[in-house]
């Protein structure tokens, strides 16, 4: 038996995660043109380094979570200075493939710096709060918290910031915003560091909500390409819409399906709407 | 390692770079052809090996099937599988940007994954499916490779064949301009989904000589990196839409691959471990590296001139 209220909660909290994820996603796809592979990944490295800082030197998950995601913001940039920056003339489909590698790339170092057991931010046992027929644990909640710190500082970035409004015109509409003088590799750079922080917090939440693997990051990039297509391509309010839907689904799914195909209701809810509906629920690229 | 064992070792590597080429001329056809990104090479390959394993099997306790079929219907099966699976996908995905059927691709593997090792009736799950048979019911592994070798030549002499004729002119320019394609008067989603289809049915065709010369299948063999990243450094090194490229390619990085494994397995257990990583980050690293110094590959693709077949041969 499956309560649905406990369903749904912990949806949202899956769905806040891939919200996150699915922005930054959304935003490289909507800018640079292309799907990237690595993001997954570059979540997992975030989550690894703000452990480095909980193990060695005992901060808080919320201290350790700092500089994780300023190094995860720089590792997104360099990446791009040494891998896509070059390959950019060339053709976006390589960049796929470059950003295939970057994935395994950054998964091996993973396995090699940090080994490829589990690990979990903090030993013990903390002791849920039920309230109204819920079980909410301590780290779900530290999830919301968050998440919704995160989408705050996205939505004032993206609303009131000049880059931010200059990210948003490139990914609406490449030509105009080229046009109108807007300042192609300055907005790139922000992208990405925008994308790294964005990877980071996710990555750290999802190690939260369960507990740190190298693959954590690769087995989640599925579910969040789903977000991001479902909510339109280049539409970061999409991708957070996308997220929740997803995250909600998956988790409702175990009512009808053993819970190891949770996957493949993002999946096939991507497929759908591929075919249905390509440019996602809040109109984005036609691609 | 004594002679024997050198020759037995030999034959092995053989074989399976023979599997391998015979992924990396599929992948060719899809991709060094046509454009289309397959990243699910490991979800057909996958499909392909199950379904000639659970048909030429002996009946078992452990998963479905066991009919004790010959080789060769489970061989066909395989590649209608794996065609099959392509169709609903690519009927869904082609008409979009190639980045959508490289997702989709990739979802379908990873599920398909999924199925494998969850379905513990159908497939064995985890456990895998053993006492798979070689062809002719022999043990002689010369057999194997002379087998794994014809269809290789075949198929290599197929995938020629369509490269220079019209139909792989039409997909030549599908890839380079889609719009001119179809003001030509070509049917582009319908071209792009044949050479989906008849790709990734070769692909299941490798899948089912994997599982005849393996003997014993299971999921880990499908993971992304064995059948899907390995066989697109190996087309991407040799050359794209080059199928000559392909070969060199999957021989040069298959021996590449088996060597640094056999000398990290040299190492004690847990570093072992720790080396198999660093070997595929530098993996990565090497098609990184291929991606930005030498883009085309080690033989970069010569198209057919635009002239008669009897020209054509003085070129060579």
């Amino acid at each position: 038996m499956h309560n649905v209220l406990q369903l749904t909660y912990d949806g949202i909290v899956l769905g806040s995660i891939l919200a996150l994820g699915a922005i930054g996603v959304s935003m490289i796809f909507g800018i640079l043109r292309f799907a990237h592979f690595a993001h997954g990944d570059l979540m997992t490295v975030g989550a690894y380094l703000a452990y480095t800082f909980v193990r060695w030197l005992h901060w808080p998950i919320w201290l350790a979570a700092l500089p994780a995601i300023v190094l995860a913001a720089l590792i997104a940039v360099a990446l791009d200075q040494i891998f896509y920056r070059r390959l950019r003339r060339v053709a976006p489909v390589i960049l796929l493939i470059s950003s295939f590698a970057t994935a395994l790339m950054l998964r091996a170092l993973v396995q090699i710096i940090w080994g490829p057991d589990n690990h979990v931010y903090e030993q013990g046992i903390s002791i849920p709060i039920r309230a109204f027929g819920l079980i909410i644990t301590p780290d779900s909640l530290k999830v919301l918290i968050g998440a919704a710190i995160m989408v705050t500082v996205v939505h004032l970035f993206l609303a009131h910031t000049k880059m931010g409004k200059s990210m948003r015109a490139m990914s609406d509409n490449m030509d105009l915003a080229l046009i109108s003088g807007v300042p192609v590799n300055r907005v790139i750079f922000w992208t990405w560091m925008f994308a790294g922080v964005l990877a980071a917090v996710a990555g750290i939440l999802l190690g939260l909500n369960t507990r740190l693997i190298p693959t954590m990051g690769w087995d989640t990039l599925l579910p969040i390409f789903a977000a991001a297509i479902l909510g339109g391509v280049g539409r970061p309010y999409g991708a957070i819409l996308g997220g929740f839907i997803i995250g909600l689904a998956m988790n409702y799914s175990v009512l009808f399906l053993p819970s190891a195909y949770k996957l493949a209701v993002a999946f096939v809810i991507m497929i759908v709407v591929l075919i249905v509906r390509p440019q996602g629920i809040l109109k984005g690229l036609s691609l | 390692m004594n002679l024997a064992g050198f020759y037995h070792y030999g034959l092995y590597f053989l074989t399976t770079a023979g599997v391998y080429g015979i992924l990396a001329l599929a992948l060719n056809m899809q991709w060094g052809l046509t454009g289309l990104f397959n990243l699910g090479i490991a979800g057909f390959y996958a499909v392909g090996a199950y379904a000639s394993a659970l048909l030429t099997t002996p009946p078992a306790a452990e998963h479905w099937g066991g009919l004790g079929m010959p080789m060769p219907v489970g061989v066909a099966v395989a590649m209608l599988a794996s065609g099959l699976l392509a169709f609903v996908i690519g009927a869904a995905t082609i008409r979009l940007r190639s980045d959508y059927l490289a997702i989709a691709t990739l979802g379908i593997a990873e599920i398909i994954r999924l199925v494998i090792k969850n379905e513990m009736w159908l497939t064995g799950g985890v456990r895998g499916i053993a006492g798979v048979q070689p062809p002719f019911h022999t043990d002689n592994q010369l057999v194997m490779l002379a087998v794994v070798v014809v269809c290789l030549i075949v198929l290599y002499w197929l995938v020629e064949r369509a490269r220079i004729s019209p139909w792989g002119r039409v997909m030549r320019g599908i890839r380079e301009n889609e719009d001119a394609s179809m003001a030509a008067g070509k049917h582009v989603a319908r071209f792009r989904l044949e050479s989906f289809v008849v790709g990734s049915a070769f692909m299941g065709l490798g899948g089912a000589l994997y599982a005849h010369f393996n003997g014993f299948i299971s999921p880990e063999a499908f993971r992304p990196l064995y059948g899907t990243f390995i066989i697109w450094v190996m087309l991407i090194a040799g050359g794209s839409a080059n199928n000559f490229g392909a070969m060199v390619g999957t021989i040069g990085v298959w021996f590449v691959w088996t060597m640094s494994q056999m000398l990290t397995d040299l190492l004690p257990g847990g570093l072992a471990t720790q080396a198999g990583a660093v070997r595929i980050f530098l993996i990565g690293l090497l098609l990184q590296v291929i991606l930005l110094a030498r883009p085309s590959g080690l033989f970069p693709e010569r198209p057919p001139p635009l002239i008669g077949r009897r020209e054509r041969k003085k070129h060579r």
